[in-house]
């Protein structure tokens, strides 16, 4: 027996009995950061690769989703911090050491990075809009001359973004289930299969579902690669891995993960594909929904599970 | 310079003074606490083992909470004690997250808060105010530099261990076993 209590009374809120410091605004968040870095790679992707014309959801539509879902997402970080009005105090400092402040810095110049590019295609996509001022026709006319090498800074960007989901969580030691270094490219490979899945679903041209289809797949295998990787490394980990593991291996994860994340958000969507792939006809929509919500659901339970793991001593 | 806190478990009792003790001198609000008593049974029936720990913030000299910081709050000053900066901190949670002793807090008035060592006293030449009240003085602060001082002289001298090392957090507080 191995029983430990606070004899002297301890109930402090949000962290007692478990932690619980981050609510859904943080996973909503990871989720919609991780929704916009795929997006966004995939449009630069094929800028630069000069496929504007045949992917045009991916290239110029997809891209408006973006800056919406990296604007809820700064509204769900501010509404969970604890002391809002010194926010600004993020960007007083550049640390080196800190996920989260490089996480500030690469969100500050991709919202409106994104912006930018969303609002170049404006014109293009409805004809009738006018800018209505010079300075700003002559932006875009900048903007549009200019689109190679601001493709490069967003793919850059865009991976940044998608990585740091991931890692503002593996940087923390005392949570052990968040502790591991395949943690960042799960995230990233999550974030692309969610702009993938998104892009699938928004295009009306073919050929364009049928890349993003295979796209999609390929990321599917290898999220649930990196899965299996994930629980490999904590079961031969010390014991708070093993402990961390446990939660999804019999422990009160288990049902919500390997039905929602796994069945629903992963191998559901892969077998519609493959066979939509083979010739049968399913709705896009579907494949596209559940991905999106795996993906949702599986930040939920990472922000979730991973407070409750911890050291004991 | 460099502070540490050493605590006797077999002289402790238990009787959470030096809990009361902070409450009051650093003002922390009804319901919160920077310091608190812990009590581990280990064993089976009738061969029982109990230690009592007065636990607190470690002021680890490789403090997690610093490192994931993102605008500077956390900082170490000189002695290594480890300090919020309530105007700098964002409260974003983030070292609440990385702290394996889960010694930090959220204030109600929005920053984060933990011990401080009673840095305010320290600077006085004063003992922090759980040190300065416990009863059975199982207690022990000072400079771990300086090979006179009590701390170093009681390290020296009895088996010790710190909390959860394999964190490699490297933390101050140590306890006689």
């Amino acid at each position: 027996m191995n029983e430990e209590l606070f004899i002297s009374g301890r109930d402090i809120p949000h962290i007692d009995p478990n932690l619980e410091i981050w609510h859904w605004p943080i996973a909503l968040y990871l989720f919609l950061g991780g929704l916009a870095a795929g997006i966004l790679f995939f449009a630069a992707l094929y800028t630069i690769r000069g496929q504007e014309k045949e992917l045009p959801t991916a290239v110029k539509w997809a891209t408006f989703i973006v800056p919406f879902a990296l604007i809820i997402g700064l509204i769900a970080l501010i509404i969970d911090l604890k002391h809002p009005l010194y926010a600004w105090q993020l960007y007083m400092t550049i640390r080196i050491e800190s996920p989260m402040s490089w996480g500030a810095w690469t969100l500050l110049a991709v919202t409106p990075l994104s912006m930018i590019w969303a609002a170049s295609y404006i014109r293009e996509l409805w004809p009738k809009f006018d800018w209505r001022f010079e300075i700003l026709r002559k932006f875009e006319a900048w903007v549009q001359k200019n689109r190679l090498p601001l493709a490069w800074i967003m793919i850059v960007l865009a991976v940044i973004l998608g990585i740091y989901t991931g890692i503002l969580l593996s940087a923390f030691n005392a949570r052990p289930l968040w502790n591991t270094s395949i943690l960042g490219p799960l995230f990233l490979v999550s974030g692309l299969s969610t702009g993938a899945a998104t892009i699938m679903w928004m295009s009306k041209n073919e050929q364009e579902q049928a890349l993003f289809r295979r796209i999609d797949l390929l990321l599917i295998v290898i999220e649930l690669f990196f899965i299996i990787h994930l629980f490999m490394g904590f079961l031969a980990g010390s014991q708070v891995k093993i402990e961390a593991a446990k939660l999804f291996l019999g422990g009160e994860f288990t049902a919500p993960f390997w039905i929602f994340v796994v069945i629903i958000g992963l191998v559901f969507p892969a077998i519609l594909e493959i066979l939509e792939m083979r010739g049968r006809k399913i709705p896009v929509s579907i494949p596209a929904i559940c991905i999106l919500i795996g993906g949702l659901i599986f930040r939920i339970i990472m922000v979730e599970a991973g407070q409750i793991t911890r050291f004991l001593y | 310079m460099r502070y540490a806190m050493a605590i006797d478990t077999l002289k402790c009792v238990g009787c959470s003074d030096c809990v009361v003790a902070c409450q009051i001198e650093n003002k922390v609000p009804v319901g919160y606490c920077r310091d608190w008593v812990t009590e581990t049974v280990s064993g089976t029936y009738p061969q029982l083992e109990l230690e009592l720990r007065s636990e607190r913030c470690n002021h680890c000299d490789n403090a997690p909470c610093v490192r994931c910081c993102p605008t500077g709050a956390s900082h170490i000053v000189e002695g290594g004690i480890v300090l919020v900066t309530p105007d700098e901190c964002i409260g974003c949670g983030a070292c609440i997250e990385s702290c394996p002793y889960d010694a930090r807090f959220s204030h109600p008035d929005g920053y984060v808060d933990k011990c401080t060592f009673c840095i305010h006293r320290v600077k006085e030449g004063k003992q922090p105010a759980c040190v300065s009240v416990c009863p059975t003085k199982c207690m022990y602060f000072g400079d771990m530099d300086d090979p006179n001082s009590e701390i170093s002289n009681i390290l020296a001298r009895r088996k010790h261990k710190v909390l959860a090392p394999e964190a490699g957090t490297k933390p101050q507080v140590y306890y006689l076993i």
